[in-house]
C-alpha cells in the first residue's frame, strides 16, 4: 500500500525529499561551525601563521585540494585554484577565527542554496514590478547613503571597509574585526608564501622534466 | 581623542583595547618605520590595513593564476607534486 502511495505521487515526494536534503546539508553546515568553535573552549591559543610547521601543514593540504581540482575539471580555472587555496586555509585555521569559518560555510552555502536564493532574487523582482512596490529599492538606497554619509567618522568608515575585506566581518564589532582582520593578514601572508615556493617548485620540477 | 571614535553601543569596549588593537595590527603592515614604535593615527593603519589586504589578495590571485597554468602544463603531476612533498 505505501510502495503505491508513493509511486502516486513522484513529484511531490522527490520535492520534499530534497528540501530535507537542502535543510540536513544546512544543519550540517552549522554543526560544523559549531564543533569548530566548540574546539575553542579546549584549545584558545592562536595559530602561529609564521612558523614553519603551519607553512608544512598547510602546503600539504594545499596540494591535495589542488590535486582534486587537477583531477575534478580538464583544465584548472585560477578561479577555482584560489578557492581551493582559500579553503585550505581556513581549514588549517582548525575553525578558531570567524574569517576561516565563513569561508567554509559559504561554499557550503554557495553549493546548495544557490538555487533557492535564485528563486527567492527573481520573487522579489516580480513582485517589485507587479505592484509598483519600491520598498527594498528604497531600503538599499537608504543602506548606501548611511554608508557613504561623510557625518561618519572616518574611523567608523574605515573600519566598515576592512569588515568588508575579511571574510565573515560584515556585521560584527569593531573590536572583533581588527582581532580577525590581524589574524586574516598573517594567514594571507603565509597563504603567499606557500603558493610562491609551490608555484617555484612545479616551475623548476616541470623544465627539468622537459629536458 | 575620544571625539574623533564614535562611541560604541556598549561601552564595555574601552579606548585602550581599541588602541591595543590597532598597535597589533600596525605590527603586522610591511612598513619600514614599522619596528619604531612611533605610534601612527589609527585612521592611518586602519587605510594602510585595508590596502595591504587587497594587495595580498591580489598576489594570490596572481599566484592561483600562475599556479593553475603550471598544474595544467604539467603532464607528470603526481610525480611533481610527490617531488614537491619531499622537498618541503
Amino acid at each position: 500500500m505505501s510502495s503505491s502511495l508513493l509511486s502516486a505521487n513522484p513529484a511531490l515526494n522527490s520535492g520534499r525529499s530534497s528540501t530535507r536534503r537542502r535543510n540536513k546539508k544546512k544543519i550540517q553546515s552549522h554543526a560544523i561551525a559549531e564543533n569548530l568553535s566548540s574546539n575553542d573552549q579546549h584549545q584558545n591559543s592562536p595559530i602561529e601563521w609564521k612558523s614553519e610547521t603551519q607553512q608544512q601543514i598547510y602546503s600539504s593540504k594545499l596540494l591535495q585540494a589542488l590535486r582534486q581540482v587537477r583531477n575534478g575539471d580538464g583544465s584548472p580555472a585560477p578561479k577555482r585554484v584560489h578557492e581551493a587555496a582559500d579553503r585550505a586555509l581556513a581549514t588549517t585555521a582548525k575553525g578558531r577565527t570567524r574569517w576561516s569559518r565563513a569561508i567554509l560555510t559559504n561554499r557550503l552555502k554557495l553549493k546548495f542554496m544557490k538555487k533557492n536564493n535564485i528563486v527567492k532574487r527573481q520573487r522579489k523582482v516580480m513582485t517589485s514590478i507587479s505592484t509598483g512596490n519600491s520598498r527594498s529599492q528604497r531600503k538599499s538606497k537608504v543602506k548606501i547613503l548611511r554608508l557613504k554619509s561623510k557625518s561618519l567618522p572616518a574611523f567608523q568608515r574605515k573600519v566598515r571597509v576592512l569588515s568588508r575585506l575579511v571574510p565573515g566581518c560584515r556585521k560584527q564589532p569593531m573590536p572583533v574585526v581588527l582581532e580577525e582582520a590581524t589574524d586574516y593578514i598573517a594567514a594571507l601572508e603565509m597563504q603567499v608564501r606557500a603558493m610562491s615556493a609551490l608555484a617555484e617548485l612545479l616551475s623548476v620540477s616541470g623544465s627539468s622534466s622537459s629536458h | 581623542m575620544s571625539s574623533r571614535r564614535s562611541r560604541s553601543g556598549s561601552s564595555r569596549i574601552t579606548e585602550d583595547q581599541i588602541n591595543d588593537l590597532v598597535s597589533r595590527l600596525q605590527q603586522l603592515l610591511p612598513e619600514m618605520h614599522n619596528r619604531r614604535s612611533d605610534k601612527k593615527s589609527a585612521t592611518k593603519v586602519l587605510q594602510e590595513t585595508c590596502n595591504y589586504i587587497r594587495s595580498l589578495h591580489r598576489e594570490v590571485d596572481e599566484l592561483s593564476e600562475r599556479l593553475s597554468e603550471l598544474l595544467e602544463n604539467a603532464d607528470t603531476t603526481q610525480a611533481d607534486l610527490i617531488r614537491s612533498l619531499l622537498m618541503h
